[in-house]
């Protein structure tokens, strides 16, 4: 409890810091590789027939995806709380990348715990960490897989919290986390906001965004809070819900309380948490960020979901048509973008968060496709 | 006067630390737990603390986790925890306590969790990952049914914390003995004997330390300064080298925690 008091002191003071936020702001540009911009999808818009469809393109930051954001905030934060050891956890790999990347930056130790299934199938991102001079730690427990990495951290961190940062890689956990998390990422919101006004003259009619955690959705969307526009959540289905086979904490599961949130939970009926299935290794969370519950509880979001299928057919799409490979999480966003844009007029506009690039995919989508 | 109350007011008496037993619920074997802790109750535990087993246990280290993920299997649900308690309790006079994670027990139902519990003859709820400032509702089910609601203090808490802690709690106050989670440990914290004074300053309620507790050593270098300790992981670690025979294995390990400095 004390560890996550110090952290929201910290954190409430490093917003209101203008040195914080230049550091914040310079390395963006400098390390990140920030504005990522707005790119229009000429060939899915004419495939999709309806509304015109655009990405923001989180895929061209700096270690393939939006994680850098949030990592980069946070260990600026534990550099000036006097951390010198940063732990994190990892399913995909793409947030343990991003964390050992600042890391090495900084000079500062890292430890990144990951499930042993998602080692195996993630063997390029623990080499990366590797390279990168991070300890990979691998977490046998429970379903071995991200959940199960979140809580190995947590205990981590419970163990060490004189000297260490734990920088949790979604918009879950206990407070402040999730509102750190959405700080840090809502610059995406904020350059797409401009962007589009600057390209089209126009808001997006809709945006759209895959979630897992849901920390690309919350970055993107809390910008627009305030405008009259459609904000879409899309999240795993894996293979159907019925199947009992996705990760779709909101579409399918029941309020529960997991490492420290209150939301919305995949669970059994006697409230023990549920194994999850997707394709997309970083949309395999049972849990979702406490703010997507709210947004949809008050229908300032609506929240749906695509299966494995659809965001592999979405994955192809997109590669052929526009020549970017997207992250099999990404591509759940486009699988739903596509149809509502069909639904939707040829002035209106439908913004998609591409969250990351697809190069970490192309062994389960080659598996997937049988070659 | 409640069970725990009563009991930590007649050792207090005798001057002996109370030594609390815990048992993760159908942990070897689904239908074991009220033989364990009738053998505990017998062989010096003086309250018995009952984990319902949580897929998630985020406070725990490996020999609980273990203990759990295999109770799990085993088909152990909340139903069968309050089952369990009931038959341990035609066994014992003891306190029972009952440990468990928040998500289960809101699944349950937070007031008929209490309100079962208490019939079923169980005296107190220690829930981990339940910080006193996010407890009313579960406070005001437990007063309604009589049953004590446990906090904790650790190493790190401020002093804020740990008034946060001693104002909300009843029954006795955790005290962490480690920076960290559970899980047998063969030193105790440095930081342990200040922490106890400090909380002392703050409550009148008995004070038990647990979390890396497993040695006779421990139990008498806090004698005259805690209350009570809790053994759990140290337990579970001595059932496990004979699962087959855990009654046995229950008796002589409390036993020997309990055996009197000898010369």
């Amino acid at each position: 409890m004390v560890a996550v008091d110090e952290l929201t002191a910290a954190f409430g003071a490093a917003v209101d810091d203008k040195v914080f936020r230049q550091d914040f702001d310079y390395l963006s540009r400098t390390f990140s590789g920030r504005p990522t911009p707005v790119y229009r999808a000429d060939r899915l818009t004419e495939q999709a027939g309806g509304a015109e469809i655009w990405f923001k393109r989180e895929d061209l930051c700096h270690t393939g995806a939006h994680k850098i954001n949030n990592a980069l905030g946070q260990v600026l934060l534990a550099r000036r709380m006097g951390k010198r050891r940063i732990i994190a956890e990892t399913g995909a790999g793409q947030h343990g990348v991003a964390v050992a990347t600042v890391c090495a930056k900084f000079g500062l130790q890292c430890e990144v715990y990951m499930g042993v299934d998602d080692m195996a199938r993630q063997a390029i991102n623990v080499y990366k960490m590797q390279l990168l001079g991070a300890t990979v730690t691998p977490v046998e427990s429970g379903s071995k897989t991200l959940k199960d990495a979140t809580s190995e951290a947590i205990r981590d961190w419970v163990t060490n919290v004189r000297t260490t940062h734990y920088v949790i890689g979604s918009a879950v956990g206990p407070h402040p986390y999730p509102l750190m998390v959405r700080e840090f990422q809502s610059v995406i919101g904020r350059e797409a906001r401009a962007q589009m006004l600057t390209e089209t003259g126009r808001l997006p009619t809709a945006v759209v965004a895959c979630v897992g955690g849901g920390s690309n959705a919350i970055g993107i969307f809390a910008p627009f809070y305030d405008d009259p526009i459609r904000l879409v959540g899309v999240e795993a289905a894996g293979r159907g819900l019925n199947s009992g086979a996705h990760a779709a904490s909101i579409g399918a599961g029941r309020p529960g309380v997991l490492h420290g949130s209150f939301s919305y939970l995949l669970q059994d009926a006697d409230g023990q948490v549920q194994a999850t299935h997707s394709i997309s290794a970083g949309l395999d969370y049972p849990g979702v960020g406490p703010e997507h519950a709210y947004l949809h509880e008050q229908r300032r979001a609506e929240y749906v979901s695509v299966t494995d299928e659809q965001a592999l057919a979405a994955f192809h799409q997109t590669s052929r048509l526009e020549g970017i490979i997207p992250a099999l999480e990404s591509s759940h966003a486009i699988a739903y973008a596509m149809p509502l844009a069909a639904e939707l007029a040829a002035e209106d506009l439908v913004l998609v968060n591409l969250s990351g690039r697809g190069d970490k995919d192309l062994d389960i989508v080659r598996g997937a496709t049988g070659g | 006067m409640s069970r725990i109350a009563a009991t930590f007011a007649r050792l207090r008496a005798q001057q002996r630390l109370a030594l609390i037993a815990y048992l993760t619920v159908g942990y070897p074997r689904l239908d074991v737990t009220p033989s364990l802790v009738e053998a505990a109750a017998q062989s010096g535990a003086d309250a018995i603390e009952l984990g319902i087993p949580f897929s998630d246990p985020l406070a725990d280290g490996r020999t609980i986790q273990a203990a759990s993920q295999q109770a799990l299997k085993a088909g152990v649900t909340v139903a069968r925890a309050l089952e369990a308690a009931s038959a341990a309790r035609k066994t014992t006079d003891v306190p029972l306590l009952f440990m468990t994670y928040l998500n289960p027990i809101l699944a349950f139902g937070l007031e008929r969790f209490c309100r079962v519990a208490a019939d079923a003859g169980v005296d107190g709820l220690i829930v981990p990952d339940l910080p006193p400032a996010e407890s009313a509702e579960l406070r005001r089910a437990a007063d309604a049914s009589q049953i004590d609601l446990v906090f904790f203090v650790a190493p790190t808490s401020s002093e804020a914390g740990i008034a946060a802690a001693c104002r909300t709690a009843t029954g006795f106050i955790y005290c962490i003995a480690v920076t960290g989670v559970t899980g047998a440990r063969a030193e105790l914290d440095p930081a342990l004997l200040p922490l106890i004074e400090t909380v002392r300053l703050h409550t009148s309620l008995p004070i038990v330390v647990g979390f890396g507790i497993s040695r006779v050593e421990h139990l008498r270098a806090l004698t005259g300064k805690a209350d009570g300790v809790i053994v759990a992981s140290a337990l579970l670690d001595a059932i496990a080298q004979a699962p087959e025979d855990a009654a046995t294995q229950v008796r002589r390990f409390l036993s020997d925690l309990r055996r009197e400095p000898t010369a």
